[in-house]
């Protein structure tokens, strides 16, 4: 089991943030868990980490701007010569904080967006942000940081894509993420109205793919296409315990964001064991690791170096079992509960749905 | 066109640092890296905006003398046109040199 090595270390340094998106990929009670881990334990983290082989280091949460200690922690990682991305909303930041991070060592920033119309953007964040992220883009810029941009596209936002592909350029973007929404978490609970019709998806494909192409070594356009409406599943996280490795605000290790709430695994927290024992040991991360685990059809399938069976958490939050093969895949028993939905969508007929924020207020009868 | 008259530089964003897991180089850059050979790692290194292909050539083929000076050229611009594609030169090399 040595032979898998982390590349990347994501580091959820908080839940806390002050914007309220209903596809938000933190848990659903992620309210109930405000204990978390300090200073001093996240450097260690970081030490451990590198040792270990990562080389990519991704600050986010939640809001990471929201870490007093977040020079600190940069200066940590930048010690160890680690790449350090900060993914943020852009707020609360000031020009000459960021001035510091970059200073200490910050390597590049992904700013979120949320729509390129500034009502509709503050709409979906559930507070007024967007002129401050147009701010912070240029700052970004200006500091000679890389600049990714990122948007979660879903039904009130998806046919913007051309709009949000010339603001990506206007603001000098080295990379753009268009990613349509893992419908998991929060988007999970919000589906029926945040799911796209295929149509809306192929015509952004389209327009993400002429924009691609003509940017080719300006501009970096990436598509990642909502997998209800693919084939086949995606490779999530490149593979249980592969090459990622998430720590999150209370100081769990985890193979993805949402493992946690996958009954019956045990995860284990970076204040009692060694990064290295829990990435090599902990049951958690060995119990999807490899081929021994497949379901059938999987099992026997030629993509099963390619995707891995798919998305364990989506395994789960959608047929009830984290052991069968991801129902997005249209070889999986489960597609229909998949189909059932795009077709919700589809009959929907544009109608608009009222979605529910991200709040405190955890969802009763829901673990994620 | 050749991109001769060019002198590639790594961008800023770019970072090559040493992997001693493997014992060879990594060009990392936002989201990602690539783990580099000893050829590309020489070629990266002299990307500094200094020399241009022809002067690269000219270093590579002192260090592998025995491999024919068309044949680097070629994995040269090759891997030059790699970077350039992802956006890792400074932009008066942002199109594909070849």
């Amino acid at each position: 089991m040595n032979m898998y090595r982390p590349y990347t270390l994501i580091a959820e340094l908080t839940y806390r943030c002050p914007l309220r998106c209903p596809y938000c990929s933190n848990p659903i009670d992620y309210a109930r868990r405000q204990n978390e881990i300090d200073t001093n334990t996240w450097l260690r983290v970081f030490h451990e980490a590198e040792a270990l082989g990562v080389v990519q280091l991704n600050l986010t949460g939640g809001e990471p701007l929201l870490r007093d200690d977040l020079e600190l922690l940069i200066e940590g990682a930048s010690k160890l010569e680690l790449y350090i991305n900060l993914i943020t909303s852009g707020l609360p930041l000031s020009q000459e904080r960021l001035c510091r991070f970059r200073a200490l060592g910050l390597n590049s920033v992904q700013l979120s967006i949320q729509s390129t119309r500034p009502s509709e953007s503050d709409r979906i964040a559930g507070a007024p942000s967007f002129a401050r992220k147009r701010e912070t883009a240029h700052w970004v810029k200006s500091l000679d940081l890389p600049l990714s941009l990122n948007i979660v596209l879903h039904r009130d936002n998806i046919a913007e894509i051309a709009d949000i592909i010339t603001l990506a350029e206007e603001l000098s973007a080295d990379r753009l993420e268009l990613a349509n929404a893992q419908y998991l978490g929060w988007a999970l609970h919000n589906r029926a109205a945040l799911l796209p019709t295929r149509d809306q998806v192929e015509r952004a494909r389209t327009i993400a793919a002429q924009a691609r192409n003509r940017l080719q070594g300006k501009m970096e356009v990436v598509f990642v296409t909502p997998d209800y409406y693919a084939a086949y599943p995606k490779s999530c996280m490149d593979g249980w315990g592969r090459r990622f490795m998430v720590v999150n605000p209370e100081g769990l290790a985890l193979p993805c964001h949402l493992a946690q709430t996958l009954p019956g695994l045990h995860f284990e927290n970076v204040q009692q064991r060694h990064l290295a024992e829990i990435w090599r040991h902990s049951s958690g991360f060995n119990l999807f690791r490899g081929e021994d685990w497949l379901p059938d059809p999987c099992r026997t399938c030629d993509r099963r170096t390619i995707d891995f069976g798919g998305c364990r958490c989506q395994a789960f939050h959608v047929t009830g079992n984290a052991g069968v093969t991801d129902p997005a895949c249209s070889l999986s028993a489960d597609h229909y509960l998949i189909e059932n939905a795009r077709i919700e969508t589809s009959q929907l007929n544009g109608t608009p749905i009222v979605f529910e924020y991200r709040s405190a207020k955890a969802i009763p009868g829901r673990a994620a | 066109m050749s991109c001769i008259t060019t002198r590639p530089r790594l961008s800023p964003k770019v970072r090559l640092r040493f992997d001693r897991r493997t014992g060879r180089y990594l060009l990392l850059y936002p989201e990602t890296g690539l783990d580099l050979n000893g050829t590309a790692t020489e070629i990266a290194r002299l990307c500094t905006g200094e020399n241009d292909v022809e002067d690269i050539v000219q270093r590579l083929a002192l260090i592998y003398g025995d491999v024919p000076s068309t044949i680097i050229e070629r994995d040269v611009n090759t891997f030059l046109s790699a970077l350039a594609a992802r956006g890792l030169l400074q932009s008066d090399m942002a199109s594909p040199p070849l």
